[in-house]
C-alpha cells in the first residue's frame, strides 16, 4: 500500500512581514484555515506535531486553539524543521496509531542574515567572532565553483531570482510580490559574491497548516484528496560540503539532498521524468541551479541551456517555485518546508488561480535544504 | 597590551603565526579542524591532538560584502566603516580542507587552485584591551 497517506486540509498565514503578531498566532490562523478546508474542528484531531526554530515551543498553541488532550509534540530540526513534523505526521497515520491529524509550521524570525552562535559556554565564540558563521558565505562558495566547474553564468543568477519574483506576483501570500528584471536582480548590492541581494531569500514570518488522514478515510473530508507517496529527511554524510562547517574532508561525496531525493523517489515508485511541478528549496537563486541536478531533474550543467529555455516557468517542461519560492516569500524555518506542500496541493486540485501549471500536473516534488547539512524531500500524487 | 590568540582551544599563536589545533584519527588517518573527541569517519575515539599544515591551495572562495551581526562577530559591524573580506577552504594536503578569513576580497585576485598560507589578522580586543588575533590565508607572494 502506498496510497495509504492523504493531506485532506491546507491553510496559510501570508509570509512577510506581521508586526504584532506573534509567530505562534500566525500558526494558528493557519490551522483554522486548515481545519476549515477540511471541514473539521480542532477537537477532531487525533494528534499534532508542530515546528518552531525561533517562535515558541508549538504544543503551547493548545491553550488558544482549545484544551482537547490531543498528543501534540513539537519538533526542532534546523531547516527541515516543516519537512520533519510532517514526515512524522505521515510515519504516525502509516503506522496505525491515528486517523487523522496535523502538521503545523510556523516561525517569526529577526531581520537580516540569520544571526548564528556556535561558541561553547565558557569560551570565546572565534568561529562566529573571526566572522564566518554566515549561511550565506556557504551558499556563495558553493555557488561560486560550481559555476566554474559547470559552466553557469551569472544571467542564469539573474534568471532565477526574476521569475522567483514574477511568480511571487501572482501570489497573494508570498511576501515580495513585486517583479524585478534581470537587470535590477545583478545591479543589487553584491552580498556573498557573486550573489547579489536580491539573489537571496531572506528569514521571514509565516505559518502553514496541513491535515493528514488515512488514505482511506479521505474523501470524507474533501472532493480531491491529495497522496503523499513519500516523505523523507537524511541528514549529510562524511565528504559532503555543508554549511557552516569549519573544515571539510579531502574526499568528496554528495550531499544530503542527493540521498534524500533517491529515497523519496524509489519510496514513491515514481521518477524524476514523472514529477509535473518540483518546490526546490531556493536559499539563494544558486541553490534552485544546483538543486534541479542534484535532486535528479537533469545533468550538472544543463540548467544553463534549461533557463535559456524557460523550462524551468509555469508553462515551461518543469515548473520550479510556481509561488515564488523562498526567494519571494522569504524563509521563516518552521513553515518553509509546508509552504513548499501547500503549493504543491493548490497545483495537483487545479486551484493555483493566476499560476497553475497547465495539462493537469498529477505528480509533485517538494526539497528543503539547510543547516547543519539536512535535506527533506515529499513526493504528493493526485 | 599584546597581542592574544581569539581561542586557544582552537590556535595558538606562535612568533611565526597562528597554528591551528585539529584532530587526528588514529584509527583511520581522518582529520577535522577543530578538535573533537570522535571521528565523523570510521566512528572511532581513538583520536589526538594535532597542529594543521600552514599552506595549502584555495578550494572554493566568496567575499562577504555586508558587516555581520554582532554578537557574534567581534570585527567592525559600523557599514560605514565596514570593509568586504574574504572567506574561503583551503585544502591542507594530507588533511582536510579548513575554512578560514582571506587577506583578499578582491574577486579578480582569487582563483581556485592558487598557493596560500596562514597569517594572523587583528579582529578586535579583549576585556584588558590585547589585540585578539585570529587566522587568515593570504596567496603566498
Amino acid at each position: 500500500m502506498s496510497d495509504d497517506v492523504a493531506i485532506v486540509g491546507i491553510g496559510m498565514h501570508p509570509f512577510g512581514r506581521h508586526e504584532g503578531v506573534s509567530g505562534m498566532e500566525q500558526g494558528a490562523i493557519a490551522i483554522r484555515k486548515a481545519c476549515a478546508d477540511a471541514g473539521i474542528e480542532w477537537n477532531d484531531l487525533q494528534f499534532a506535531f508542530g515546528g518552531s526554530v525561533a517562535a515558541g515551543q508549538p504544543d503551547h498553541m493548545v491553550s488558544q486553539m482549545g484544551l482537547s488532550g490531543l498528543q501534540f509534540i513539537n519538533v526542532v530540526n534546523g531547516c527541515a524543521t516543516g519537512g520533519s513534523a510532517l514526515i512524522s505526521a505521515y510515519n504516525t497515520i502509516k503506522s496505525g496509531a491515528f486517523d487523522l491529524g496535523l502538521a503545523i509550521g510556523f516561525d517569526k524570525h529577526e531581520r537580516g542574515a540569520f544571526r548564528v552562535s556556535t561558541g561553547k559556554s565558557g569560551e570565546r565564540d572565534w568561529y562566529g567572532g573571526s566572522g564566518m558563521a554566515l549561511t550565506t558565505q556557504f551558499f556563495g562558495m558553493k555557488i561560486n565553483r560550481y559555476m566554474e566547474e559547470y559552466g553557469i553564468s551569472q544571467d542564469s543568477l539573474a534568471r532565477v531570482s526574476s521569475k522567483a519574483f514574477r511568480n511571487g506576483s501572482m501570489n497573494e501570500n508570498a511576501w515580495r510580490r513585486q517583479a524585478f528584471s534581470e537587470q535590477e536582480v545583478l545591479q543589487s548590492q553584491m552580498l556573498s559574491y557573486p550573489l547579489t541581494q536580491y539573489m537571496f531569500c531572506s528569514p521571514g514570518e509565516g505559518g502553514v497548516a496541513l491535515i493528514l488522514a488515512r488514505a482511506d478515510q479521505a474523501h470524507k473530508y474533501c472532493d480531491k484528496p491529495i497522496f503523499l507517496k513519500s516523505a523523507v529527511v537524511r541528514s549529510r554524510r562524511y565528504g559532503s560540503f555543508e554549511v557552516l562547517a569549519p573544515s571539510l574532508a579531502l574526499d568528496y561525496a554528495d550531499g544530503p539532498t542527493v540521498d534524500a531525493s533517491k529515497a523519496a523517489f524509489e519510496a514513491a515508485g515514481v521518477g524524476p521524468e514523472d514529477i509535473d511541478v518540483a518546490q526546490l528549496q531556493d536559499t539563494e537563486s544558486g541553490a534552485e541551479i544546483m538543486h534541479m541536478a542534484e535532486n535528479g531533474f537533469c545533468e550538472h550543467g544543463e540548467q544553463e541551456e534549461m533557463l535559456a529555455n524557460g523550462d524551468t516557468e509555469i508553462g515551461g517542461k518543469l515548473p520550479v517555485n510556481t509561488d515564488g519560492g523562498c526567494l519571494a516569500n522569504g524563509e521563516p524555518v518552521g513553515a518553509s518546508g509546508l509552504r513548499q506542500v501547500y503549493e504543491n496541493v493548490l497545483q495537483l486540485r487545479g486551484d493555483a488561480g493566476n499560476r497553475q501549471v497547465p495539462n493537469d500536473p498529477k505528480v509533485a516534488y517538494t526539497h528543503v535544504y539547510g543547516a547543519p547539512g539536512i535535506s527533506g524531500v515529499t513526493i504528493l500524487s493526485t | 597590551m599584546g597581542q592574544v590568540s581569539i581561542n586557544e582551544n582552537v590556535m595558538d599563536l606562535t612568533e611565526d603565526g597562528p597554528r591551528l589545533k585539529g584532530m587526528h584519527c588514529k584509527n583511520c588517518g581522518n582529520h577535522v579542524f577543530p578538535m573533537q573527541k570522535g571521528c565523523p569517519k570510521c566512528t572511532s575515539d581513538d583520536v589526538e591532538e594535532v597542529q594543521l599544515g600552514t599552506r595549502g591551495t584555495l578550494w572554493a572562495w566568496t567575499i562577504q560584502g555586508f558587516p555581520p551581526k554582532a554578537p557574534p562577530y567581534l570585527g567592525e559591524t559600523d557599514p560605514n566603516k565596514f570593509k568586504p573580506y574574504g572567506v574561503g577552504y583551503i585544502e591542507i594536503p594530507g588533511q582536510l580542507k579548513v575554512e578560514s578569513r582571506l587577506t583578499v576580497a578582491d574577486p579578480t585576485a582569487l582563483k581556485n587552485g592558487m598557493e596560500m598560507e596562514i597569517v594572523g589578522e587583528v579582529i578586535g580586543q579583549d576585556e584588558d584591551g590585547n589585540d585578539l588575533i585570529t587566522f587568515a590565508f593570504a596567496p603566498v607572494a
